[in-house]
């Protein structure tokens, strides 16, 4: 006579529980987030705070077992977590918070997968220029059994070509989560500037931008998580891998929009081809920062067809979608604006590759 | 025979549950106690004709032993005597929780009822302002006895993704968490944290800081809620300490400091602590958990993050010692201690009180 899991019941029982006040008005809920060992997963834990913090630094700085992340060895396992961006909790909402974390190791180096403080330090370096950025991030959408969501089992739906920005049961897969995630997002004050469906079915994309500097990884984070957490919800898993399903189906990546205010003032074109040729000397450097396995998740990814540049080859070209770098017709046209480097791959870190960037075209390194 | 499942029946319930007294003086209390198993909790309520404020305002009253491991047929009776209080987030309003303590017919202290010895303990220490904070691990299980979200008659894949995870091919079960953390909150009860364990469907929160006696009231009505919340999702509440061999166990770490390990230099009370607690090993792992040693046996292996239950060990950040000083408290030179060893299933009333015992009264 219970209510379960899976069924409808559990969503009412639940919103009683999620709608009680505290008895001490002035507690609230901080969930801090953190990057694991591994360079793409998330891991999250909650604790209790008895004032409202109005920046990162009014929060303790905390700590978990690294030995159950990837992150340190069980003799010395505690892992320091330093909150660094705060946002508004779209799951607990009231005054709870997310706050997004960076981690350090016992002696206070950073940790492994910690690329946010040095990706702050250059950002500072370059702060003059005013770098922005833009980030589409695709992913996959699975079932339980970690087949693509929607998908017929043992088999495959038509090939692609209705699927993109589609409307309609037999051409997009999952768009409850998709809605959510925008709303979530929206909420928590991420700033999330747009979606559609993507070429391949049960793929999806999301941008976040324009962001300045440190901001773009931040936000891109965070956004990760609460696609995590909303999928969690839905029973459906996401993937950023860059190419989950091997064949004559569209790989995942995070096209990284950039542009300085040169680029994006009256003549910017010639900024924003200068930058393309810098980028050209650095190839190999890139690639090693566009996914956490510096290149062999991407290999399967970049093969030169599928709206790919080969992973050997740099190129760039006006609107040119299989060019490493393509620059939009409209900033052709009009002369300035920014330029799309379609090589990250979906599963990169924003901090890593926004570095390089900056590295490159703006500090000349 | 009908179920809650459905929407029309869900509204039905919502319905009666809103109905006001028609004398709005009228409260429920619902009582709660530990039962004779030492681990088990028991409830029955009560209608009260004003508002309690503080445990005494509540009579004392009684309850069958005989069904609960607790008396004997022929004299059954076992006497209930309110000693904390708390809101009731199932019923809301006016209506509360009381936690108390079981007495025999004849005012002898109830075989399971841990809290009045350590209680005094408390009184005796109390100028060494004795704080603690519990981290309470548990796994959440199908109606069938499995792990919640387990595949039937096989096993996830091998820990490592779990742990403070996110996603639901990561954790199982996040809903009976974030509705018991707000029913916790709501209550009144000093809960500081949560998060995903190790082995999936694994759970921890954490209790405190909490003054003496009071972390071990908050935690037995925490682990209730728990319950009682599972108990609205279909879902049930192990604190077994190690439900499935080869994967993680469930303990209850406690964190201990006296004032003098909280100030300057307190690193030298913490040393001494770990010495003294050295020499009573045995002695503190037949008071971890409800059977004097027997279940922790099989969770303390000195694999999965624990220290083996023959060995007594301490060690800055080393999660695989008895005692656990975190890297930040070695750093400050001050702070508190982590026990390891309690089980999930202890009575925190036993534990924090051998503790005090041992650390401060030197016993």
């Amino acid at each position: 006579m219970e209510l379960n899991f899976d069924d409808s019941g559990k969503h009412r029982s639940l919103e009683h529980y999620l709608s009680l006040e505290p008895a001490n008005p002035n507690l609230i809920q901080a969930m801090y987030i953190w990057i694991d060992g591994s360079g793409e997963g998330l891991r999250c834990k909650t604790r209790t705070v008895d004032f409202i913090p109005k920046k990162p630094s009014d929060l303790p700085i905390w700590n978990f077992d690294g030995s159950s992340t990837g992150q340190a060895t069980g003799k010395n396992s505690d892992v320091y977590i330093k909150p660094v961006a705060l946002f508004r909790d779209p799951f607990r909402r009231g005054k709870n918070i997310l706050v997004l974390c960076e981690t350090y190791n016992f002696d206070n180096a950073i940790g492994k997968t910690n690329h946010r403080k040095s990706c702050l330090e250059v950002m500072e370096k370059a702060a003059t220029t005013k770098p922005w950025f833009g980030i589409e991030q695709e992913y996959t959408m699975l079932d339980r059994d970690m087949q693509p969501f929607g998908w017929p089992k043992h088999g495959y739906p038509g090939p692609q070509g209705p699927y993109y920005c589609g409307v309609g049961a037999n051409k997009v897969y999952g768009r409850p989560v998709i809605e959510a995630h925008y709303k979530a997002c929206l909420y928590a004050g991420i700033k999330i500037a747009g979606t559609n469906a993507e070429v391949m079915p049960s793929q999806w994309e999301f941008q976040i931008g324009p962001c300045e500097g440190i901001e773009i990884g931040d936000h891109l984070w965070m956004a990760r998580f609460l696609l995590h957490r909303v999928a969690e919800d839905f029973g459906i898993v996401i993937t950023l891998d860059p190419k989950p399903i091997p064949g004559d189906w569209n790989g995942a990546g995070a096209h990284c929009n950039f542009s300085t205010l040169a680029m994006r003032e009256e003549g910017g074109i010639k900024d924003i081809k200068e930058a393309c040729k810098k980028l050209s000397a650095r190839h190999i450097l890139h690639i090693q920062a566009y996914d956490p396995h510096q290149g062999e998740d991407n290999k399967r990814r970049l093969t030169g067809a599928h709206e790919t540049a080969s992973i050997d080859r740099y190129s760039y070209d006006v609107a040119d979608r299989g060019a490493s770098v393509r620059i939009p017709r409209q900033v052709s046209a009009d002369g300035c604006g920014y330029l799309e480097d379609r090589r990250p791959s979906a599963n990169c870190d924003p901090y890593c590759v926004t570095e390089r960037l900056v590295r490159t075209v703006i500090l000349d390194e | 025979m009908s179920n809650f499942n459905d929407p029309v029946s869900h509204m039905m319930l919502q319905h009666y549950l809103n109905l006001p007294p028609k004398d709005t003086n009228l409260v429920q209390v619902m009582y709660v106690w530990i039962d004779g198993s030492g681990e088990g909790l028991r409830c029955k309520t009560k209608t009260m004709d004003s508002i309690p404020m503080r445990p005494e305002d509540c009579p004392n009253w009684n309850f069958d032993g005989s069904s609960t491991g607790q008396a004997s047929g022929v004299n059954s009776d076992v006497y209930l005597k309110p000693v904390a209080l708390f809101n009731d987030p199932f019923r809301r309003g006016n209506n509360r929780i009381c936690l108390c303590e079981t007495y025999n017919y004849d005012w002898t202290k109830g075989a399971t009822n841990n809290r009045k010895s350590c209680a005094e303990a408390m009184d005796n220490v109390s100028k060494s302002e004795p704080w603690f904070g519990i981290e309470q691990e548990y796994t959440l299980l199908d109606r069938d006895g499995q792990p919640y979200g387990w595949p039937k008659r096989g096993f996830p894949g091998p820990q490592g993704p779990y742990y403070c995870g996110v996603g639901c091919n990561k954790v199982y079960g996040r809903e009976v968490v974030e509705a018991h953390y707000k029913a916790c909150l709501y209550a009144g009860v000093k809960i500081a944290g949560t998060n995903a364990e190790v082995m999936p469907s694994q759970w921890e929160f954490q209790i405190g800081p909490c003054l003496g006696v009071d972390v071990a009231d908050h935690l037995w009505i925490a682990r209730f809620l728990l319950q009682r919340v599972a108990e609205d999702f279909g879902v049930v509440v192990s604190f077994d300490p190690k439900p499935v061999p080869e994967w993680n166990g469930a303990g209850a770490h406690c964190n201990f400091s006296t004032l003098e390990m909280r100030n300057d230099n307190g690193i030298v009370e913490i040393e001494k602590a770990c010495e003294r607690l050295s020499g009573k090993h045995k002695q503190h792992i037949s008071a971890y958990d409800p059977h004097q040693g027997e279940d922790n046996k099989r969770r303390l292996t000195g694999l999965h993050e624990t220290a083996h239950i023959d060995d007594f060990s301490s060690g800055v950040a080393n999660r695989g010692a008895s005692i656990r000083i975190p890297r930040h408290v070695a750093a400050d030179g001050k702070g508190y201690l982590e026990d390891r060893r309690p089980a999930a299933n202890c009575d925190p009333y036993a534990v924090t009180e051998i503790i005090v015992r041992t650390v401060i009264l030197g016993e």
